[in-house]
């Protein structure tokens, strides 16, 4: 029993780094850039949703429907004004600014909120549910998961079948292309921007729905790990992003359970270079195909 | 007024100066080649006619209206299609979902009718409309790449290089094919390194030099010049 209820637990704290996952996945297969920014987005929905609904104690639904408007504003900001100038720059350049507004989202946040650390209350309450005798799973647990689930069929969808969803599949194989056939590329790179930090606001609320522990650097290991998980799964790929979200979570979990709590850090990341020394492109990873 | 007027363009890449104060016009209903050896600047152009790639001085103009200040994604609305040089065909895309992605600025009452068209001139893209655009063989994705531009409606389609790395027989197809186009209705600017095919299915041509145009006349006659057959017709 503690067994499956490591497997739980790690599934669903791999939901929560595929959907930041997917942030970085969809802006690194149209922009070709790494937004490592992306994490911070995260820690600014969750303090959003936390003053939503701690402070001014509106219903959990506000909370996080506001806080996933504030990222898509603060994520297509962000893309206009540090990201665009620099399309035609080096992938040094642009990596470095990332890096820079990443600080400077940290930094603001510190300035704003303090770096005393907020109480974050769960959204979806502190219960939980008794699935067998020896396995009780909290509800934030599942509900994360189903979060997960229902976010990964609306991309799949979404990327597949509509309008939108093709331009952006179009700009990420060829810009130029896509500019041929009409489609408006500042557009699409903001539209994805947008998905992107929405996805973080929720993978925001989640994350400190299971660890109440908000500050200013919340965002940032989390960041990094779903990172990883994409780039595990083959960066640029949706299914890619869940698949490496999931396993970087189980394997977590089951260091932390199994070998040492201090060293899983360690464990996770050693797995990955494993996997890319194997795999160079990420378990779902498509050969990048050089372009003239 | 012509129907594409490019006057006196330059266009650089960096410190390359790779299109030299060139003009040119393409009548409605005419077929234009462009022929040249590589790094001529052929394709330079055409991109830049449509949009992506910025002329520093001189004028492009559409059927009277301004290509060169408008963004390139605005330009295909206007019937300006263009096939580019290596096909350019979206790979991990379905042919049906490259041939929608050419009609994406057509209203969506339009689309059926143009794939019909575009699938009576292509009858092999019907057959493999579901299959992946990376898997089709590199005539098939000539073919992709045409009838995607087709699907915009176009009233001038630029062509660059279509009979690239295709063999004989194909190539024979495709030039059928831009003909038949062209007794529909569309106007054709070819760009290519064939020059013996490209002048033969053209009303006119121009001859371009290391950017520069060196010689414009009737197809006929540059068929005929001298210094053309020596230099590209292999005579
Ligand atoms: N992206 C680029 N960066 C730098 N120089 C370029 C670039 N693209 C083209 N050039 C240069 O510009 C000149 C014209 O190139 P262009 O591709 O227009 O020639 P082309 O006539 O189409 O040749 P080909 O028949 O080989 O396709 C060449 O000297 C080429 O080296
Ligand atoms: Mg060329």
């Amino acid at each position: 029993m503690e067994f499956l209820s490591n497997v739980i637990n790690g599934i669903s704290l791999g939901s929560i780094y595929a959907i930041i996952a997917l942030g970085y996945t969809m802006v690194y297969g149209i922009a070709k850039m790494l937004n490592f920014a992306h994490g911070d987005v995260i820690m600014v929905g969750a303090y959003v949703c936390f003053f939503m609904t701690s402070r001014y104690n509106m219903p959990a639904v506000v909370g996080i429907l506001l806080s996933m408007f504030v990222c898509t504003v603060l994520g297509i900001v962000i893309e206009r004004l540090a990201y665009k100038p620099l399309r035609q720059a080096t992938s040094l350049a642009v990596l470095i600014t990332a890096i820079g507004m990443s600080y400077f989202l940290q930094n603001g946040a510190q300035l704003l909120w303090t770096s005393n650390p907020k109480v974050f209350k769960s959204v979806v309450g502190d219960g939980g549910v008794q699935l067998t005798e020896g396995l009780y799973v909290s509800h934030v647990t599942l509900v994360t998961i189903a979060v997960c689930v229902i976010i990964m069929i609306a991309l799949t969808v979404f990327t597949g079948k509509s309008k939108m969803g093709k331009a952006m599949r179009a700009c990420s194989e060829d810009k130029g292309a896509a500019q041929l056939m009409g489609i408006n590329v500042n557009t699409t790179i903001s539209i994805t921007f947008a998905i992107g930090s929405a996805l973080a606001a929720i993978a925001g609320v989640l994350l400190c729905s299971a660890y109440p522990n908000l500050v200013p650097t919340t965002g940032s290991m989390p960041g990094i790990k779903a990172f990883t998980a994409a780039v595990f799964g083959g960066i640029g790929s949706i299914p890619g992003a869940l698949i490496g979200g999931i396993l970087l979570g189980i394997i977590e979990i089951f260091a932390k359970a199994y070998i040492s709590t201090e060293i899983s850090d360690a464990i996770v990341f050693a797995v990955l270079i494993v996997v890319l020394l194997v795999k160079p492109t990420g378990l779902l990873g498509k050969k990048i195909s050089e372009k003239v | 007024m012509a129907m594409l007027e490019v006057n006196n363009i330059n266009v650089f890449y960096g410190s390359i100066h790779a299109v030299k104060d060139i003009s040119f016009k393409v009548e409605k209903g005419e077929i234009i080649s462009l022929i040249g050896a590589n790094g001529a600047g052929k394709t330079t152009i055409l991109q830049t006619v449509s949009g992506l790639l910025k002329s520093t001085t001189g004028s492009i103009t559409f059927n009277g209206q301004d290509l060169m200040h408008i963004p390139a994604h605005k330009i295909v609305g206007h019937g300006l299609a263009q096939v580019p040089e290596g096909r350019r065909v979206f790979l991990q895309m379905s042919v049906m979902e490259n041939l929608e992605l050419g009609a994406y600025t057509q209203p969506k009452n339009t689309i059926d009718h143009n794939l019909e068209i575009v699938f009576e001139h292509f009858p092999r893209l019907k057959e493999r409309r579901t299959q992946v655009a990376g898997t089709l063989s590199g005539g098939e994705q000539q073919m992709l790449a045409m009838g995607r531009a087709m699907m915009s409606n176009p009233t001038l389609l630029m062509l660059d290089e279509p009979s690239m790395g295709l063999a004989p027989i194909l190539v024979d197809e495709i030039f059928k094919i831009i003909v038949e186009l062209n007794k529909a209705g569309v106007t054709i600017l070819l760009v290519e390194q064939n020059a013996q095919m490209a002048l033969s299915i053209a009303n006119r041509g121009y001859v371009l030099e290391t950017g520069k145009v060196v010689m414009t006349a009737d197809a006929k006659e540059l068929l005929n010049d001298d210094s053309v057959r020596k230099a590209y017709l292999g005579a």
